[in-house]
This record gives structure tokens, sequence and C-alpha cells, in this order.
């Protein structure tokens, strides 16, 4: 039986799904339902500074996007950071870890940008026998107006400054949120890096207008025939968040910090493709907001028993197993070759590979052979891109077929190399380093 | 003989209020009920979109399918429905009747893939019921031509070549022999297949074009002579169905209790209380296609105890589909083959039974072996095909070329006598589909209008 306990940065958890920072894990009530539930640990939902709580709208907070049958696969809200009381907030945490030794207690915080704001929280918070903090660097609406969650987030020096301000005022383990809105994620992560954060945790949520209503003429959510930006999570951001992941964990100045991936993670699968791009914990929201808690009975059972097929026995086996394979463009292997190929007894003859080919790409797939409605892949037109293999609405139908070293590959005329080589010695680059063969 | 003073369901004989008065709505009540948006929806999201879509190509009326059901998955049913229409002014006639099963779902991708296609009737129904509860008209008359068409039949055939001479100017007048406008949509189906008077709120939804004037109870060969209409029109499209039925060829056709299945539907249709109809305890019905179904499980509905349907081939040699036939079965009808009726049995010169002989397949022939079996039988219904019956057409000056008994035509539709054309079930290469009726007309209607605007007059 795989062990899938969870050590990130000295933060314990029977396993690695933590519930995110958001609405599930606002109250003790929501919390302790998720601990019954299997959760491994929580992020508490963002506390602020001590004073008036601040406000949420009273309209819809949500907006969404559907696939058929109205399966969720995208979720943006307008929500703000906790609007109950800092002192309330304080002791359920306090209770609740008690009660829960066993599973992180994460909280996280979102004060002003100023020293005293975070030095004065800081101790609040360490008094409740929380396990780490996690830096609310990401909030894209509403808080970012003043001045904080992604105003910061979006400014490198001030993440650095912050962290370097909570490192100094806490022994607890730093982790630090950041947001996606920024063009390159590497640059906060470095930040925090700098700053001393004990880990990352990525993504926030996203910039994003889920919909307009065609006869108000408002964004959704409508506020009154107004609408605004809210932060977009779910399935649908899913492969964003593995980018930025991947980006983090690959790059040599940040290479090595602990991640902790959110983002549309909502099955077993999607946590472990996180966990081998090199996240330590999967957060989970939508997911949760969409089925409940029970879903990581789910999560919980998927993923031992995959590791327990593959042979991996801890969750260091799979961690960031899959980052080396991660890498520039420029690095992929230009002699490797491949074709489509459709088979022919599970083909159902939607011909959407066809048009698809022949509209948009590369003309290369049939749809009418010897007066007879049948589809088969041209090699000599097939760039071997895969476009076809995404369009077939029948899994394995078609395939990606690797020329041998030494094959024909009939649109170039060519016979396909054996030799690694990629765009930086291709004689087509101007600045190729070395001259290919 | 069972009990003379049994009520209801086993009373002897023929008899009306067999059932309880509140069993006979759900009986007949809708056999698909209608997609509500919801499932429109989910049902839309699995049509593939399929290149050159084996579906459209299935159709008779080459409706776009894989564009209405794309229309229908993105919110627009209106133009789902414009789409169906333009190929097709009786779809929504057609989203009910059409053998689906044996038509575009048959070949949809996913019949082939899972054996489930996607929902392509009740999807069309709901776009098409969407339209016309709104009341929308998508067409307007276009400027007259001046030029005038007769149409003789207001069926499915008819009503398309109108609808079509409409849009396209021209004035149409038809001529139906019934009191009511439709032909076999009116008078010709199972009830519970449009049922809420849906046959004639479609005549008035395709007639709402305007232009169109329809005069009921005028039959051919009676009230006018085809020669008069060609006279007095630029052009004319027969469009009369089939008025004959076929003989059962064997002893005691005149005894009481032996009817035609078509007359039998017709009345049901008209009816306008089905419990004061009259069915009998035990009905047999002799035939294979969609009329022998149609008139089994309405029986049955109607709350005869045991019906019968004795066919002289196979399954696999039915007319009626395998949905048809599964239907009536799941109704509670037994379907028995290779019979072939040889004597009507009758007391009193009322029905009591009916004999039959196997049969089997002899140099390529249905023979009968000698082996004799009777089916006890209150009511027979005769539904073993019907006929063209020419006579109406005499006098149109001269002799319309007759295929097999049925007229003959072209490509277009048009008849060996100038400024006349043909469509439906009258003429011969249909397939006796609703959907092909409706595809003669409309194409008929065009090959008129070129016709007509080229020389000015057909």
């Amino acid at each position: 039986m795989a062990d899938i306990r969870s050590n990130f940065v000295g933060i314990k958890s029977p396993n690695p799904f933590w519930l995110a920072s958001a609405p599930p894990t606002d109250k003790a009530y929501n919390v302790v339902r998720a601990f019954k539930a299997g959760w491994g640990g929580v992020v508490w939902k963002t506390l602020g500074e001590e004073g008036p709580p601040v406000v949420n709208v009273n309209g819809p907070r949500y907006g969404a996007i559907w696939g058929a049958d109205r399966r969720l696969l995208g979720l943006n809200n307008i929500e703000l950071i906790t609007d109950r009381d800092l002192q309330t907030n304080l002791r359920e945490i306090k209770q609740v870890k008690r009660d829960w030794p066993d599973r992180a207690m994460v909280v996280s915080i979102m004060v002003p940008c100023e020293e005293n704001a975070w030095k004065s929280i800081l101790p609040l918070v360490e008094e409740t026998g929380a396990d780490g903090i996690e830096l609310n660097f990401g909030c894209p609406h509403g808080m970012s107006e003043r001045g904080m969650g992604a105003a910061v987030g979006q400014v490198p020096e001030y993440i650095e400054m912050v962290v370097r301000w909570c490192k100094q005022y806490t022994r607890m383990p730093v982790i630090t949120k950041l947001t996606p809105n920024i063009t390159d994620i590497r640059k906060p992560a470095r930040a925090a890096h700098a700053g001393g954060t004990d880990a990352v945790s990525l993504i926030n949520t996203i910039n994003s207008i889920t919909a307009v209503n065609l006869d108000s003429f408002a964004p959704e959510p409508t506020i009154d025939g107004k609408g605004t930006h809210g932060g977009y999570c779910g399935p649908a951001v899913k492969p964003i968040a593995m980018n930025m992941v991947a980006e983090i964990a690959r790059d040599p100045e940040t290479r090595g910090l602990p991640i902790s991936a959110i983002g549309g993670i909502t099955t077993w699968r999607d946590a472990a493709e996180f966990l081998a791009l090199g996240a330590g914990t999967a957060q989970v929201c939508t997911a949760a907001m969409t089925y409940g808690f029970k879903i990581v009975e789910e999560m919980i059972t998927g993923l031992s028993e995959w590791m327990d097929e593959k042979g991996h026995r801890t969750l260091d086996d799979i961690i960031g197993r899959a980052t080396p394979n991660v890498t520039d463009w420029q690095y992929l292997n230009l002699n490797y070759v491949t074709k489509a190929h459709i088979n022919q007894d599970l083909c159902i003859k939607c011909g959407r590979c066809h048009i698809a080919c022949e509209d948009t790409s590369h003309q290369a797939i049939t749809s009418m052979v010897d007066g007879k409605r049948h589809f088969e892949v041209i090699e000599a037109e097939c760039v071997g891109c895969n476009l076809c293999v995404n369009v077939c609405p029948v899994e394995s139908c078609i395939t990606m077929e690797a020329l041998a070293a030494g094959a024909l590959d009939q649109r170039t005329d060519r016979t396909v190399s054996p030799v690694y080589a990629n765009w930086t010695t291709h004689p087509n680059n101007p600045a190729a380093k070395v001259a290919a063969e | 003989m069972g009990n003379p003073m049994a009520e209801g369901l086993y009373k002897e004989g023929i008899a009306a209020q067999r059932l309880a008065p509140d069993q006979y709505p759900k009986n007949f009540a809708d056999l698909h009920p209608p997609l509500d948006r919801h499932e429109a929806l989910v049902e839309s999201d699995r049509c593939y979109f399929c290149y050159d879509a084996p579906c459209m190509q299935a159709c008779p009326t080459s409706i776009d399918i894989p564009m209405f059901i794309r229309q229908i998955s993105t919110g627009n049913p209106l133009g789902a429905a414009k789409t169906i229409f333009d190929q097709n002014i009786l779809g929504g006639m057609c989203a009910r009747v059409c053998p689906t099963e044996t038509l575009c779902e048959e070949v949809c991708v996913r019949e082939v893939a899972e054996g489930k296609p996607v929902q392509i009737g009740r999807l069309q129904r709901y776009a098409t019921d969407t339209a016309m509860s709104r009341g929308v008209q998508f067409y307007q008359p276009a400027a007259s031509t001046g030029r005038k068409v007769a149409v003789v039949g207001a069926g499915p055939a008819g009503l398309a070549c109108a609808h079509r001479l409409a849009m396209h100017g021209h004035h149409v007048t038809i001529y139906e022999a019934r009191p009511k406008p439709g032909g076999l949509n009116e008078y010709g189906i199972a009830a519970y297949k449009a049922p809420e008077g849906f046959a004639q709120a479609e005549v008035d939804y395709v007639l709402g074009i305007g232009n169109i004037e329809v005069k009921n109870g005028q039959m051919m060969g009676r009230d006018f002579a085809l020669s008069e209409l060609a006279a007095t029109h630029d052009a004319v499209f027969v469009g009369a169905g089939l008025t004959g039925v076929n003989a059962l060829q064997a002893d005691g056709e005149e005894f009481e209790g032996v009817e035609n299945a078509v007359d039998f539907i017709a009345a049901l249709r008209q009816a306008p209380d089905l419990s004061q109809l009259q069915v009998g305890r035990r009905v047999v019905v002799i035939g294979g296609g969609m009329t022998a179904v149609d008139a089994a499980v309405q029986s049955k509905l109607l709350g005869a105890e045991q019906v019968t349907i004795a066919y002289r081939r196979g399954k696999a040699h039915m007319n009626a589909s395998e949905f048809e036939q599964d239907l009536a079965a799941s109704k509670g009808v037994t379907i028995r083959h290779w019979l072939k009726p040889v004597r009507i049995l009758a007391a009193n010169g009322k029905v009591t039974g009916i004999e039959l002989e196997y049969t089997e397949i002899r140099d390529g022939r249905v023979a009968g072996t000698g082996e004799m079996v009777r089916i006890d039988a209150d009511q027979v219904f005769k539904a073993i095909g019907q006929t063209f019956d020419p006579m109406p057409l005499n006098g149109s000056g001269s002799a319309i070329a007759m295929e097999a008994g049925r007229i003959k035509v072209d490509d277009e539709g048009r008849t060996s006598a100038p400024k006349i054309w043909a469509g439906g079930d009258c003429i011969f290469g249909g397939d006796d589909l609703t959907v092909s009726a409706v595809a003669h007309g409309r194409d008929a209607a065009e090959s008129i209008h070129r016709a007509l605007i080229s020389n000015g007059r057909a």
C-alpha cells in the first residue's frame, strides 16, 4: 500500500490533498466537515487585519462556464477575503487545530503592505497553533484595488519585502501564494525565494469575465446591472497552472523551492500530474465547491491505487518526476518524425479528422476512396501535428506513430535520422551554434 | 364462448367502452414526449457535426441535420427550425412519424459506434415545435407572378408543393377530396404519433404563408376533371395518394367485422370520443407494414383483449420497421409470421375467426404448406397494401403514362402529360413515406417554377 503522507516544509498531513483558501475554509463548521471527510489539510480563508471586517456584495458572487449537461468547467468569483471578525476566526482556528492535530492547518493572510500590519497579525496567528501561513498575493479583484492581493503579487519587490517581514516576525513556515495575472511567473517566484519564503503556492485565480448577458449587456455575475472581473478557477485553468508550476520547478533560480499546486485539481489524476511537475501538495477548491467534500475519497484511493500499480511507495517517488522532461521548444528533437494512423476498425466515419485537416491544416486525410466514404492518412502530406487525434471522438482510434530511424518520411523524401538534433543546431537557424550533421 | 354478460375488456364481439374513461387519453398520449430545453441541449451535444454527414444523406429531404442540431446546441432553436423548414416545411410531422431508425438515425455514426444514435427526430421536433408554438413564419410569398397552379390533394406532397409554389409567388389552389386537409397525416397515422391536433396545426402553419387556397370535399373524377384543372391553370400537381385497398383473396371478406385498416385508423383519428369507438375483443390484422402495426396497436389501446398481426412472410420481410414491431410487441400485440389468410369464419354473418395457412418460400415465391391454423376473431383488419386508383385521371385529354399501377414521372416529377406534375404515394418509384412525399412536392414545385418563369406557361 502506497504511503501518501505528506511533509511539506515541515507541515505534515495524512495526504497531500488540502482545501485551498476559499469559501470552503471560511469557518470551523466547514473545515471540520472537510476533516471528517478525509482532507489532509486546509488553508484557512484569508484573514485581514483587526477592525471592521470587509464586506462582500449581496448579490451573485460567482460566474461559470459549462460543458455538456452543465458540467462545470470554469468558475469565477468576486468574493473578498473573510468577512468575519478576526478574533472569531482565530478562536475557531485554534479550536479546530487542537481537535485535529494530524491535519495541516495553514492560515492565509492579507493585510496592507506595511511592516506593522504584518508584524501585528503574525503573533496572533502563531498563537492559534497553526502549522504555517500562506501570503495571499493573488486575489485579483476588490482587495487589489486597495493595494493588497494581486496588487502586491504583481510587484516582485513588494513580494520580497513582505516575505522578509514574515520570516522575521514568525517562526511559522511561510508559503507565498502567487497570482497568475502576470507575464512571467518566474519573476514573483524568484522574489519570494529571495525574501526567504519556505514555499510558493499557485496559481491564484485568473482575471476573467465568464459571460455577458446579451439582454442586459452586463457581464456576469451581474450586480444591479454592472459586473467586474472575477477570479477564474476550475478545470479550465489547470493547463495554465501546470505550466506555471513547471516554470518555477525548472527555473535554475527557484529549482527545489517547494510548491503547493493550485488550479483546477478535480481528480487524483490532476493531483498526480501536478506532483509529477514538482508540487508537494495539491490544493483543491472548485471541485469541492461543485461536488462537496466527499470527492477527497476518490482522490486518496485513486492516487494510492495508481502508485501501487506503478510501484511508487511514497510521494517523494513521484514529486518532480516530470520536471526534467519539461524543456524549451528549441531543445525538442527535430529528427523525431510521427505520422497519424487511423485504425479502420475503430473509425466510426464521422469525418472530423478529414475536415479539420482539409480546412485548417495539411490536407492529409482522405474523405473518399474508390467512391466510398473512407478516412485514411496520406503520409506524404502528414506533418504529424496530432490535430486529428484531438478532434477524433473515439479514443485511441487515431494514434501518432513514430517513424523508426532509417525509415523514409514520404513528406520530405528523407530518411529519419537516429541522431537527436534540435533547433540550436539546425541549418535554418541563423544563430545555430554548430553546423548540422 | 365467454360470458355474454361481460363488460369492458371481456365483452364479446365488437364493442365500445372497453376501458375506463380516463384510460383513453393515457393510452393515446404522445408516443415520444417532447424534449425539454435541457434535454435538447444535452442530446444536441452528442452530435459530432460530421463532415458530409451520413444522416443528411439518408434524409429524403436532405435536411442539414448537423447544422440544425448545432443551432439547437447554441441556444438557437428558431434558426434550427428554419434550417429544417428550408428543406422540409412539414418537418414537424416528419419529426414525429419518420421511421428515423431506418433513415437518419440508422446511419448516425453514434449508432455505428455505440448503438445509440443522436435522437435526431426528437431534436427536430424540439426545433420545429419551438417555431410553431411561437407562430414564427420564416417565409413570405415572392411578388405575385400572376400564375395559377392547381394542386390535387392536401397531403404531405400537395402541401409541400403548394408552400414552395407560394414562396415563389404563384397562386395555388388545393383540391382536397376529404373534409379536412392533411392527407394521411390527418387520416392515416396512429393517433399517438401526432396527438393534440398536430396535423391540423401544421396545415395551418404551412398555409400561413398565404397565397394558398384549399377547397375541401373536391374529389378528382367526381367533382372536377384533371383536364379542367389543366385547362384553367398554368400547371397542375397531382398528389392524390392511394385510395384503393388490396383485397385479401380469402373467402368471406364480406362478413360483418372485416374492415380496411386504413378506414379504422381514419375513423379513430376523427373520433371525437375514443371511448365510443368500437373494437373487437379479439382482433386479427392481416399485413406487415406500418398500417398493420398502427391498426393493431390502436386496437390494443382501445381495449381489445387479444390482437394478432398475421403476416405471410418472415420478420425480416416486414415493411414495418424493427422499432414499430417492438412497439407492437410492447403493447401486447402478437406478431405471427408465415401465415396467409384462407377463409374468414363467421356465424350469423358476423366474423368469428380466420383460418390461415402456413407459408414458406418455394421457388422464390410465397406458397402454402397445407398446414392450417385458426385464430378466433371478432374483427379482421386488412392491411395488405393500398393501390392507386387511376380512374379519376381519365378525362385529362391524353392518357397519363403509368408504371406498375402508379403514375410515371421523371426525376423532376413531370408526368407524361403537359403541364401536369405528380408526387407522393401515387407515383411509381416512391417508398410511401411522408418525408419522401414532401421531397416530391417540393422538387416538383421547383420544376414547375422553373417552367413557369422560363416560358411563361408550363
